[in-house]
Protein backbone atom coordinates (compact mmCIF):
# COMPACT_ATOMS: atom_id res chain seq x y z
CA UNK A 1 0.00 0.00 0.00
CA UNK A 2 2.73 2.55 1.26
CA UNK A 3 4.93 0.51 -0.77
CA UNK A 4 3.11 0.95 -4.13
CA UNK A 5 5.54 3.56 -5.58
CA UNK A 6 8.47 1.34 -4.89
CA UNK A 7 6.90 -1.38 -6.94
CA UNK A 8 6.53 1.20 -9.80
CA UNK A 9 10.44 1.72 -10.04
CA UNK A 10 10.68 -2.60 -10.69
CA UNK A 11 9.44 -4.44 -13.27
CA UNK A 12 9.21 -7.55 -11.38
CA UNK A 13 8.37 -8.20 -7.77
CA UNK A 14 9.86 -11.06 -5.50
CA UNK A 15 7.36 -12.98 -3.41
CA UNK A 16 7.52 -15.44 -0.59
CA UNK A 17 5.05 -18.08 -1.32
CA UNK A 18 4.44 -21.27 0.93
CA UNK A 19 2.57 -24.04 0.86
CA UNK A 20 1.75 -25.84 4.05
CA UNK A 21 -0.91 -28.21 5.18
CA UNK A 22 -0.42 -30.85 2.88
CA UNK A 23 -0.86 -28.82 -0.06
CA UNK A 24 3.16 -29.00 -0.70
CA UNK A 25 2.36 -32.64 -2.05
CA UNK A 26 1.47 -30.90 -5.16
CA UNK A 27 4.00 -28.28 -5.26
CA UNK A 28 7.30 -31.13 -5.54
CA UNK A 29 7.01 -31.42 -1.73
CA UNK A 30 8.77 -27.90 -1.83
CA UNK A 31 7.19 -26.00 1.11
CA UNK A 32 8.61 -22.43 0.87
CA UNK A 33 9.37 -20.61 -3.14
CA UNK A 34 10.84 -17.38 -3.89
CA UNK A 35 9.18 -16.34 -7.09
CA UNK A 36 10.03 -12.86 -8.95
CA UNK A 37 6.32 -11.58 -10.97
CA UNK A 38 6.52 -9.17 -12.99
CA UNK A 39 4.77 -6.10 -11.59
CA UNK A 40 2.32 -5.33 -14.49
CA UNK A 41 0.26 -7.66 -16.13
CA UNK A 42 -0.62 -7.83 -19.99
CA UNK A 43 -3.18 -5.32 -19.10
CA UNK A 44 -0.34 -2.99 -17.39
CA UNK A 45 -2.53 -3.34 -14.09
CA UNK A 46 -0.53 -4.30 -10.74
CA UNK A 47 -0.65 -7.74 -10.78
CA UNK A 48 -3.23 -9.27 -7.94
CA UNK A 49 -3.16 -12.61 -6.24
CA UNK A 50 -5.55 -14.22 -9.25
CA UNK A 51 -2.28 -13.45 -11.37
CA UNK A 52 -0.24 -15.52 -8.97
CA UNK A 53 -2.91 -18.26 -8.38
CA UNK A 54 -2.70 -18.96 -12.43
CA UNK A 55 0.77 -18.16 -12.45
CA UNK A 56 1.62 -21.42 -9.88
CA UNK A 57 -0.91 -23.38 -11.97
CA UNK A 58 0.98 -22.96 -14.87
CA UNK A 59 4.55 -22.16 -14.31
CA UNK A 60 5.32 -23.74 -10.37
CA UNK A 61 3.19 -27.06 -10.33
CA UNK A 62 4.11 -29.47 -11.79
CA UNK A 63 1.25 -32.17 -10.30
CA UNK A 64 -1.59 -32.77 -12.88
CA UNK A 65 -3.52 -32.34 -10.58
CA UNK A 66 -4.91 -28.50 -10.85
CA UNK A 67 -8.41 -29.36 -9.07
CA UNK A 68 -6.81 -29.89 -5.94
CA UNK A 69 -5.66 -26.82 -6.09
CA UNK A 70 -8.17 -24.77 -8.35
CA UNK A 71 -11.85 -25.21 -8.87
CA UNK A 72 -13.78 -22.27 -10.99
CA UNK A 73 -10.79 -19.95 -11.57
CA UNK A 74 -10.37 -19.42 -7.97
CA UNK A 75 -8.44 -21.29 -4.71
CA UNK A 76 -10.60 -24.55 -4.08
CA UNK A 77 -12.81 -24.21 -0.76
CA UNK A 78 -11.04 -25.55 2.20
CA UNK A 79 -7.58 -23.79 0.84
CA UNK A 80 -6.87 -20.66 3.45
CA UNK A 81 -5.16 -18.06 1.92
CA UNK A 82 -3.31 -15.54 4.16
CA UNK A 83 -1.76 -12.61 2.98
CA UNK A 84 1.34 -11.47 5.24
CA UNK A 85 -0.66 -13.44 7.85
CA UNK A 86 -3.32 -12.06 7.03
CA UNK A 87 -7.14 -13.59 5.99
CA UNK A 88 -7.15 -12.58 2.16
CA UNK A 89 -10.70 -12.23 2.87
CA UNK A 90 -9.01 -8.88 4.78
CA UNK A 91 -7.33 -7.99 2.28
CA UNK A 92 -9.29 -8.09 -0.89
CA UNK A 93 -9.42 -11.78 -1.97
CA UNK A 94 -7.72 -12.37 -5.77
CA UNK A 95 -8.04 -8.69 -6.14
CA UNK A 96 -5.26 -7.74 -3.66
CA UNK A 97 -2.67 -5.79 -5.23
CA UNK A 98 0.78 -7.93 -4.64
CA UNK A 99 3.81 -5.76 -3.20
CA UNK A 100 7.17 -6.52 -3.15
CA UNK A 101 8.42 -9.30 -0.22
CA UNK A 102 4.89 -9.63 0.28
CA UNK A 103 4.37 -13.24 2.02
CA UNK A 104 1.82 -15.11 0.59
CA UNK A 105 0.99 -18.48 2.28
CA UNK A 106 -1.40 -21.18 1.33
CA UNK A 107 -2.69 -23.60 3.77
CA UNK A 108 -4.98 -26.71 3.15
CA UNK A 109 -7.70 -27.10 5.39
CA UNK A 110 -8.55 -30.62 4.42
CA UNK A 111 -5.94 -32.91 5.46
CA UNK A 112 -6.13 -35.62 7.96
CA UNK A 113 -3.52 -36.25 9.95
CA UNK B 1 -7.53 -2.09 1.35
CA UNK B 2 -7.40 0.15 4.34
CA UNK B 3 -5.93 -2.68 7.02
CA UNK B 4 -8.57 -3.50 9.30
CA UNK B 5 -8.51 -3.19 12.85
CA UNK B 6 -9.32 -5.80 15.43
CA UNK B 7 -12.97 -5.64 16.90
CA UNK B 8 -12.14 -6.85 20.57
CA UNK B 9 -9.02 -5.06 21.63
CA UNK B 10 -9.58 -1.74 18.64
CA UNK B 11 -5.68 -1.69 18.71
CA UNK B 12 -3.97 -4.31 16.67
CA UNK B 13 -4.14 -5.20 13.00
CA UNK B 14 -6.84 -7.69 11.95
CA UNK B 15 -5.85 -10.84 10.52
CA UNK B 16 -8.39 -12.99 11.08
CA UNK B 17 -11.93 -13.19 9.79
CA UNK B 18 -14.31 -15.76 11.83
CA UNK B 19 -16.39 -17.76 9.92
CA UNK B 20 -19.16 -17.63 12.43
CA UNK B 21 -19.67 -14.25 13.24
CA UNK B 22 -17.95 -12.07 10.50
CA UNK B 23 -15.93 -10.63 13.26
CA UNK B 24 -12.69 -9.42 12.56
CA UNK B 25 -9.18 -10.04 15.16
CA UNK B 26 -6.25 -9.78 15.23
CA UNK B 27 -3.85 -12.49 16.37
CA UNK B 28 -3.74 -12.56 20.28
CA UNK B 29 -7.07 -11.66 20.67
CA UNK B 30 -7.94 -14.69 18.06
CA UNK B 31 -6.34 -17.21 20.50
CA UNK B 32 -7.73 -16.21 23.42
CA UNK B 33 -11.40 -15.91 22.04
CA UNK B 34 -11.00 -19.67 20.69
CA UNK B 35 -9.41 -20.83 23.87
CA UNK B 36 -12.44 -19.12 25.53
CA UNK B 37 -14.81 -20.97 23.32
CA UNK B 38 -13.57 -24.28 24.33
CA UNK B 39 -12.93 -23.75 27.46
CA UNK B 40 -17.13 -22.16 27.35
CA UNK B 41 -17.93 -26.00 25.38
CA UNK B 42 -16.13 -28.00 28.08
CA UNK B 43 -18.03 -25.96 31.47
CA UNK B 44 -21.44 -25.86 30.08
CA UNK B 45 -21.34 -29.60 28.49
CA UNK B 46 -19.54 -30.81 32.10
CA UNK B 47 -17.03 -32.82 29.59
CA UNK B 48 -14.51 -32.73 32.64
CA UNK B 49 -14.91 -33.77 36.16
CA UNK B 50 -11.96 -32.20 38.70
CA UNK B 51 -8.92 -35.05 39.09
CA UNK B 52 -10.41 -36.86 36.28
CA UNK B 53 -7.57 -38.73 33.83
CA UNK B 54 -8.32 -37.69 30.14
CA UNK B 55 -6.81 -39.39 27.73
CA UNK B 56 -6.06 -37.17 24.04
CA UNK B 57 -6.57 -39.29 21.03
CA UNK B 58 -3.56 -37.88 19.02
CA UNK B 59 -2.48 -38.23 15.54
CA UNK B 60 -0.23 -35.71 15.40
CA UNK B 61 -2.79 -34.09 12.88
CA UNK B 62 -3.90 -30.74 13.45
CA UNK B 63 -7.21 -31.68 15.16
CA UNK B 64 -5.70 -33.76 18.25
CA UNK B 65 -2.39 -31.31 18.07
CA UNK B 66 -4.56 -28.38 18.59
CA UNK B 67 -6.91 -30.19 21.42
CA UNK B 68 -4.02 -31.01 23.35
CA UNK B 69 -2.11 -27.67 22.96
CA UNK B 70 -5.47 -25.84 23.99
CA UNK B 71 -6.61 -28.53 26.84
CA UNK B 72 -2.82 -27.97 28.53
CA UNK B 73 -3.65 -24.61 28.31
CA UNK B 74 -6.84 -24.53 29.46
CA UNK B 75 -6.00 -26.79 32.16
CA UNK B 76 -3.39 -25.00 33.62
CA UNK B 77 -5.11 -21.68 33.18
CA UNK B 78 -8.61 -22.45 34.75
CA UNK B 79 -7.25 -25.27 37.19
CA UNK B 80 -9.65 -28.11 35.77
CA UNK B 81 -7.16 -30.46 37.65
CA UNK B 82 -6.96 -33.23 34.89
CA UNK B 83 -4.18 -35.82 33.92
CA UNK B 84 -3.85 -35.42 30.74
CA UNK B 85 -2.54 -38.26 28.77
CA UNK B 86 -1.86 -38.76 24.82
CA UNK B 87 -3.01 -42.19 23.09
CA UNK B 88 -2.03 -42.92 19.92
CA UNK B 89 -2.81 -46.00 17.22
CA UNK B 90 -0.55 -47.10 15.25
CA UNK B 91 -2.37 -48.51 12.47
CA UNK B 92 0.94 -49.63 10.78
CA UNK B 93 0.61 -47.72 7.71
CA UNK B 94 4.67 -47.38 6.79
CA UNK B 95 5.16 -43.70 5.29
CA UNK B 96 2.21 -42.53 6.58
CA UNK B 97 1.80 -43.38 10.72
CA UNK B 98 5.14 -43.94 11.42
CA UNK B 99 6.05 -40.76 10.36
CA UNK B 100 2.65 -38.94 11.94
CA UNK B 101 3.83 -40.96 15.25
CA UNK B 102 6.96 -38.74 15.04
CA UNK B 103 5.49 -35.33 15.50
CA UNK B 104 3.16 -37.61 18.53
CA UNK B 105 6.36 -37.94 20.45
CA UNK B 106 7.49 -34.66 19.92
CA UNK B 107 3.97 -33.40 20.94
CA UNK B 108 4.72 -35.47 24.25
CA UNK B 109 7.59 -33.63 24.82
CA UNK B 110 6.48 -30.29 23.73
CA UNK B 111 3.38 -30.49 26.30
CA UNK B 112 5.15 -32.72 28.89
CA UNK B 113 2.02 -35.62 28.40
CA UNK B 114 2.93 -39.14 28.49
CA UNK B 115 2.47 -41.02 25.16
CA UNK B 116 0.81 -44.63 24.73
CA UNK B 117 1.16 -46.02 21.12
CA UNK B 118 -0.95 -48.92 20.70
CA UNK B 119 -0.57 -50.90 17.46
CA UNK B 120 -3.02 -52.79 15.37
CA UNK B 121 -0.75 -56.09 15.31
CA UNK B 122 -0.40 -56.01 19.03
CA UNK B 123 -4.15 -55.89 19.15
CA UNK B 124 -5.25 -57.54 16.30
CA UNK B 125 -2.62 -59.30 14.75
CA UNK B 126 -2.58 -57.29 11.67
CA UNK B 127 -0.88 -54.19 9.97
CA UNK B 128 -3.03 -51.81 7.64
CA UNK B 129 -0.60 -53.08 5.41
CA UNK B 130 -0.69 -56.68 5.67
CA UNK B 131 -4.67 -56.11 5.60
CA UNK B 132 -4.46 -54.10 2.21
CA UNK B 133 -2.13 -56.77 1.00
CA UNK B 134 -4.95 -58.98 1.73
CA UNK B 135 -7.51 -57.73 1.08
CA UNK B 136 -6.80 -54.76 -2.03
CA UNK B 137 -6.80 -51.19 -1.42
CA UNK B 138 -10.59 -51.07 -2.28
CA UNK B 139 -12.89 -51.59 1.31
CA UNK B 140 -9.73 -51.53 3.93
CA UNK B 141 -10.93 -48.30 5.52
CA UNK B 142 -13.93 -50.33 6.63
CA UNK B 143 -11.31 -52.75 8.60
CA UNK B 144 -9.33 -49.54 9.61
CA UNK B 145 -12.43 -47.87 11.29
CA UNK B 146 -13.94 -50.72 12.85
CA UNK B 147 -10.36 -51.59 14.19
CA UNK B 148 -9.54 -47.97 14.99
CA UNK B 149 -12.98 -47.81 17.51
CA UNK B 150 -11.86 -50.56 19.41
CA UNK B 151 -8.42 -49.62 19.86
CA UNK B 152 -9.19 -46.41 21.54
CA UNK B 153 -11.07 -47.75 23.97
CA UNK B 154 -8.88 -50.62 24.29
CA UNK B 155 -6.08 -48.59 24.52
CA UNK B 156 -7.69 -46.38 27.54
CA UNK B 157 -8.32 -49.98 29.07
CA UNK B 158 -4.73 -50.39 29.46
CA UNK B 159 -3.88 -46.86 30.82
CA UNK B 160 -6.94 -47.20 33.09
CA UNK B 161 -8.43 -44.19 32.21
CA UNK B 162 -12.28 -43.43 31.98
CA UNK B 163 -12.24 -40.60 29.22
CA UNK B 164 -11.22 -40.37 26.09
CA UNK B 165 -11.50 -37.09 23.78
CA UNK B 166 -11.34 -36.69 20.09
CA UNK B 167 -10.29 -33.93 17.90
CA UNK B 168 -13.71 -33.96 15.78
CA UNK B 169 -14.35 -30.49 14.94
CA UNK B 170 -17.67 -28.90 13.38
CA UNK B 171 -16.95 -29.49 10.26
CA UNK B 172 -16.48 -33.04 11.21
CA UNK B 173 -19.82 -33.13 12.88
CA UNK B 174 -22.01 -31.51 9.90
CA UNK B 175 -20.56 -34.07 7.68
CA UNK B 176 -21.35 -36.72 9.80
CA UNK B 177 -24.90 -35.02 9.94
CA UNK B 178 -25.53 -34.71 5.94
CA UNK B 179 -24.24 -37.97 5.66
CA UNK B 180 -26.34 -39.96 8.09
CA UNK B 181 -29.66 -37.65 6.69
CA UNK B 182 -28.83 -39.04 3.52
CA UNK B 183 -28.37 -42.48 4.77
CA UNK B 184 -31.74 -41.79 6.76
CA UNK B 185 -29.90 -43.03 9.79
CA UNK B 186 -31.40 -41.96 12.35
CA UNK B 187 -29.82 -43.64 15.37
CA UNK B 188 -26.47 -43.04 14.04
CA UNK B 189 -27.02 -39.51 13.20
CA UNK B 190 -28.62 -38.48 17.06
CA UNK B 191 -25.18 -40.04 18.38
CA UNK B 192 -23.11 -38.25 15.77
CA UNK B 193 -24.07 -34.83 17.15
CA UNK B 194 -23.47 -35.44 20.62
CA UNK B 195 -21.02 -34.15 22.43
CA UNK B 196 -20.70 -36.73 25.16
CA UNK B 197 -21.25 -40.61 24.12
CA UNK B 198 -20.53 -43.24 26.42
CA UNK B 199 -20.36 -47.27 26.18
CA UNK B 200 -23.04 -48.49 28.89
CA UNK B 201 -23.33 -52.08 29.01
CA UNK B 202 -24.67 -54.41 31.31
CA UNK B 203 -21.72 -56.11 31.95
CA UNK B 204 -18.61 -54.83 33.98
CA UNK B 205 -16.13 -54.93 31.48
CA UNK B 206 -13.39 -52.31 31.66
CA UNK B 207 -14.17 -51.85 28.07
CA UNK B 208 -17.31 -50.29 28.49
CA UNK B 209 -18.21 -47.21 29.90
CA UNK B 210 -15.56 -45.28 28.74
CA UNK B 211 -16.62 -42.38 27.81
CA UNK B 212 -15.96 -40.33 24.31
CA UNK B 213 -16.36 -36.50 24.12
CA UNK B 214 -15.34 -33.87 21.20
CA UNK B 215 -14.13 -30.58 22.91
CA UNK B 216 -13.81 -29.20 19.60
CA UNK B 217 -17.45 -29.63 18.27
CA UNK B 218 -18.31 -26.44 17.61
CA UNK B 219 -14.81 -25.06 16.68
CA UNK B 220 -14.28 -24.37 12.96
CA UNK B 221 -11.69 -26.71 10.90
CA UNK B 222 -10.60 -23.43 9.51
CA UNK B 223 -10.04 -21.64 12.67
CA UNK B 224 -8.19 -24.78 14.25
CA UNK B 225 -5.82 -24.66 11.27
CA UNK B 226 -5.30 -20.66 12.37
CA UNK B 227 -4.50 -21.45 15.80
CA UNK B 228 -2.34 -24.16 14.54
CA UNK B 229 -0.64 -21.67 12.40
CA UNK B 230 -0.63 -18.62 14.66
CA UNK B 231 0.54 -20.63 17.59
CA UNK B 232 2.88 -22.03 15.42
CA UNK B 233 2.07 -26.11 16.68
CA UNK B 234 3.70 -28.64 15.14
CA UNK B 235 1.83 -30.45 13.34
CA UNK B 236 1.48 -33.27 10.72
CA UNK B 237 -0.61 -33.01 7.61
CA UNK B 238 -0.93 -35.69 4.69
CA UNK B 239 -3.34 -38.12 3.34
CA UNK B 240 -3.43 -41.58 4.45
CA UNK B 241 -1.55 -43.42 1.24
CA UNK B 242 -4.49 -46.06 1.38
CA UNK B 243 -6.85 -43.35 0.41
CA UNK B 244 -5.20 -40.31 -1.15
CA UNK B 245 -8.27 -39.35 -3.20
CA UNK B 246 -10.87 -39.38 -0.10
CA UNK B 247 -11.23 -35.53 0.69
CA UNK B 248 -12.24 -35.56 -3.39
CA UNK B 249 -15.77 -36.27 -4.34
CA UNK B 250 -16.75 -36.11 -0.84
CA UNK B 251 -19.48 -35.13 1.56
CA UNK B 252 -16.74 -33.06 2.84
CA UNK B 253 -16.36 -30.95 -0.14
CA UNK B 254 -19.97 -30.44 -0.33
CA UNK B 255 -19.78 -28.40 3.45
CA UNK B 256 -16.67 -26.93 1.95
CA UNK B 257 -18.40 -25.49 -1.11
CA UNK B 258 -21.34 -24.43 1.28
CA UNK B 259 -19.15 -22.47 3.44
CA UNK B 260 -17.37 -20.53 1.25
CA UNK B 261 -20.89 -19.56 0.18
CA UNK B 262 -22.09 -18.46 3.80
CA UNK B 263 -19.22 -19.32 6.47
CA UNK B 264 -22.35 -20.07 9.30
CA UNK B 265 -23.65 -22.80 7.34
CA UNK B 266 -21.32 -25.18 8.78
CA UNK B 267 -22.69 -24.45 12.48
CA UNK B 268 -26.31 -24.72 11.25
CA UNK B 269 -25.70 -27.77 10.22
CA UNK B 270 -24.58 -28.97 13.41
CA UNK B 271 -27.42 -27.11 15.41
CA UNK B 272 -30.27 -28.35 13.05
CA UNK B 273 -28.21 -32.03 13.68
CA UNK B 274 -28.64 -31.98 17.33
CA UNK B 275 -32.65 -30.62 16.73
CA UNK B 276 -33.39 -32.87 14.49
CA UNK B 277 -31.62 -35.95 16.99
CA UNK B 278 -33.64 -34.73 19.39
CA UNK B 279 -37.05 -35.80 17.82
CA UNK B 280 -35.17 -39.36 16.68
CA UNK B 281 -37.63 -41.66 19.26
CA UNK B 282 -36.00 -43.35 22.02
CA UNK B 283 -32.73 -41.17 20.91
CA UNK B 284 -32.61 -39.93 25.01
CA UNK B 285 -30.69 -40.42 27.90
CA UNK B 286 -32.88 -43.18 29.07
CA UNK B 287 -31.30 -45.56 26.82
CA UNK B 288 -28.47 -45.25 28.81
CA UNK B 289 -29.61 -48.01 31.56
CA UNK B 290 -28.59 -45.86 34.51
CA UNK B 291 -25.35 -45.91 33.39
CA UNK B 292 -24.37 -42.25 32.55
CA UNK B 293 -22.40 -39.72 34.34
CA UNK B 294 -23.92 -36.72 33.11
CA UNK B 295 -27.15 -36.26 31.29
CA UNK B 296 -28.13 -33.96 28.81
CA UNK B 297 -26.04 -34.47 25.32
CA UNK B 298 -25.08 -38.19 25.84
CA UNK B 299 -25.92 -41.00 23.66
CA UNK B 300 -25.70 -44.33 23.80
CA UNK B 301 -22.76 -45.42 21.10
CA UNK B 302 -22.44 -48.29 19.31
CA UNK B 303 -19.42 -50.15 18.07
CA UNK B 304 -20.08 -49.10 14.36
CA UNK B 305 -19.41 -45.60 15.02
CA UNK B 306 -16.04 -45.54 13.33
CA UNK B 307 -16.97 -47.81 10.67
CA UNK B 308 -15.78 -46.29 7.16
CA UNK B 309 -14.04 -43.59 8.83
CA UNK B 310 -10.44 -42.96 7.54
CA UNK B 311 -8.01 -40.31 7.97
CA UNK B 312 -7.47 -40.01 12.15
CA UNK B 313 -10.83 -38.09 12.91
CA UNK B 314 -13.38 -41.17 12.67
CA UNK B 315 -15.98 -38.61 11.11
CA UNK B 316 -13.90 -38.52 7.95
CA UNK B 317 -15.61 -39.96 5.20
CA UNK B 318 -14.26 -42.13 2.23
CA UNK B 319 -14.43 -40.72 -1.48
CA UNK B 320 -16.88 -41.45 -3.62
CA UNK B 321 -19.85 -41.90 -0.53
CA UNK B 322 -21.19 -38.85 -2.41
CA UNK B 323 -21.46 -40.74 -5.70
CA UNK B 324 -22.47 -43.74 -3.85
CA UNK B 325 -25.26 -41.88 -2.12
CA UNK B 326 -26.22 -40.07 -5.48
CA UNK B 327 -26.77 -43.26 -7.37
CA UNK B 328 -28.48 -45.10 -4.67
CA UNK B 329 -31.00 -41.75 -4.99
CA UNK B 330 -30.73 -41.88 -8.32
CA UNK B 331 -32.45 -45.53 -8.12
CA UNK B 332 -34.42 -44.52 -5.64
CA UNK B 333 -36.03 -41.75 -7.95
CA UNK B 334 -36.33 -44.59 -10.49
CA UNK B 335 -38.19 -46.92 -8.30
CA UNK B 336 -40.63 -44.40 -7.35
CA UNK B 337 -41.42 -43.25 -10.94
CA UNK B 338 -42.19 -47.12 -11.40
CA UNK B 339 -44.52 -47.28 -8.65
CA UNK B 340 -42.75 -49.02 -6.42
CA UNK B 341 -41.87 -49.01 -2.49
CA UNK B 342 -39.14 -46.67 -2.03
CA UNK B 343 -36.22 -48.67 -0.26
CA UNK B 344 -32.99 -47.06 1.41
CA UNK B 345 -30.96 -49.99 0.10
CA UNK B 346 -28.27 -51.32 2.67
CA UNK B 347 -24.76 -49.80 2.61
CA UNK B 348 -23.80 -51.98 5.06
CA UNK B 349 -20.33 -54.05 4.83
CA UNK B 350 -20.67 -57.62 3.58
CA UNK B 351 -19.77 -58.48 7.24
CA UNK B 352 -23.04 -57.60 8.18
CA UNK B 353 -25.05 -59.96 6.24
CA UNK B 354 -23.85 -62.64 8.17
CA UNK B 355 -24.73 -61.47 11.36
CA UNK B 356 -28.04 -61.52 10.70
CA UNK B 357 -28.95 -57.62 11.05
CA UNK B 358 -29.81 -57.53 7.08
CA UNK B 359 -33.96 -57.70 8.06
CA UNK B 360 -33.66 -54.79 10.13
CA UNK B 361 -31.44 -52.66 7.52
CA UNK B 362 -33.97 -53.10 4.94
CA UNK B 363 -36.66 -51.62 6.51
CA UNK B 364 -38.15 -48.77 5.13
CA UNK B 365 -37.79 -45.44 6.63
CA UNK B 366 -40.97 -45.11 7.10
CA UNK B 367 -41.84 -47.58 9.15
CA UNK B 368 -38.64 -47.64 11.27
CA UNK B 369 -40.21 -44.32 12.51
CA UNK B 370 -43.10 -45.31 13.55
CA UNK B 371 -41.78 -47.97 15.23
CA UNK B 372 -39.41 -46.14 16.93
CA UNK B 373 -35.83 -47.23 15.36
CA UNK B 374 -34.30 -50.18 16.93
CA UNK B 375 -32.61 -49.79 20.02
CA UNK B 376 -29.05 -51.38 20.25
CA UNK B 377 -29.11 -53.86 23.40
CA UNK B 378 -25.35 -53.67 24.27
CA UNK B 379 -23.40 -57.02 25.62
CA UNK B 380 -20.36 -58.79 25.27
CA UNK B 381 -18.27 -60.19 22.12
CA UNK B 382 -17.89 -63.89 22.60
CA UNK B 383 -14.23 -63.66 21.32
CA UNK B 384 -13.19 -60.62 22.72
CA UNK B 385 -15.14 -59.10 25.59
CA UNK B 386 -15.72 -56.23 23.67
CA UNK B 387 -19.03 -54.40 23.86
CA UNK B 388 -21.30 -55.86 20.58
CA UNK B 389 -24.59 -55.56 19.98
CA UNK B 390 -23.97 -59.08 18.58
CA UNK B 391 -22.84 -62.24 19.50
CA UNK B 392 -19.76 -61.57 17.93
CA UNK B 393 -18.20 -57.70 17.09
CA UNK B 394 -17.63 -56.60 14.54
CA UNK B 395 -14.06 -56.67 14.51
CA UNK B 396 -13.98 -60.09 15.22
CA UNK B 397 -16.26 -60.68 12.14
CA UNK B 398 -13.85 -58.95 9.95
CA UNK B 399 -10.84 -61.18 11.55
CA UNK B 400 -12.34 -64.08 11.23
CA UNK B 401 -12.36 -63.58 7.28
CA UNK B 402 -8.48 -62.12 7.55
CA UNK B 403 -7.53 -65.47 9.10
CA UNK B 404 -9.26 -67.43 7.58
CA UNK B 405 -8.03 -66.50 4.16
CA UNK B 406 -4.02 -66.05 5.53
CA UNK B 407 -2.78 -69.50 5.09
CA UNK B 408 -3.83 -69.79 1.30
CA UNK B 409 -2.19 -66.30 0.70
CA UNK B 410 0.88 -67.61 2.52
CA UNK B 411 1.52 -70.31 -0.39
CA UNK B 412 2.15 -67.25 -2.55
CA UNK B 413 3.43 -65.22 -0.27
CA UNK B 414 5.28 -65.79 2.55
CA UNK B 415 5.65 -62.26 4.02
CA UNK B 416 1.81 -61.62 5.14
CA UNK B 417 2.93 -64.92 7.20
CA UNK B 418 4.45 -63.04 10.58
Amino acid sequence: MAEAEKSEAQDVITLKVEFTGGLEMLFSNIKEHKLSLPAKDEQDKATTVNYLVDYLCKKVMKDRRKELFVQDGTVRPGILVLINDADWELEGEGSYELQPEDNILFVSTLHGG
Amino acid sequence: MPPSICAVCHANRAVILRPKNHAKLCKLCFIQTFEDEIHDTILSNKLFSHGERIAIGASGGKDSTVLASVLKTLNERHNYGAELLLLSIDEGIKGYRDDSLETVKRNAEQYDMPLTIVGYDELYGWTMDQVVEQVGKKGNCTYCGVFRRQALDRGAAMLGVKHVVTGHNADDVAETVLMNLLRGDLPRLSRATSIITSTPSASDSELTNIRRSKPLKYAYEKEIVLYAHHKKLDYFSTECIYSPEAFRGSARALIKNLERIRPSAILDIVRSGEDMAKLVPGATNDSCGGNCATGGALAVTGEEEGEGGCGSTGGRTAGGDMAQMESQLRNNEAAEAAGLEMEVPSRAPAAEGRNGSSENRKQLPFRREKNAPKQQTMGKCERCGYLSSQAICKACMLLEGLNKSRPRTSIVGVDAMR
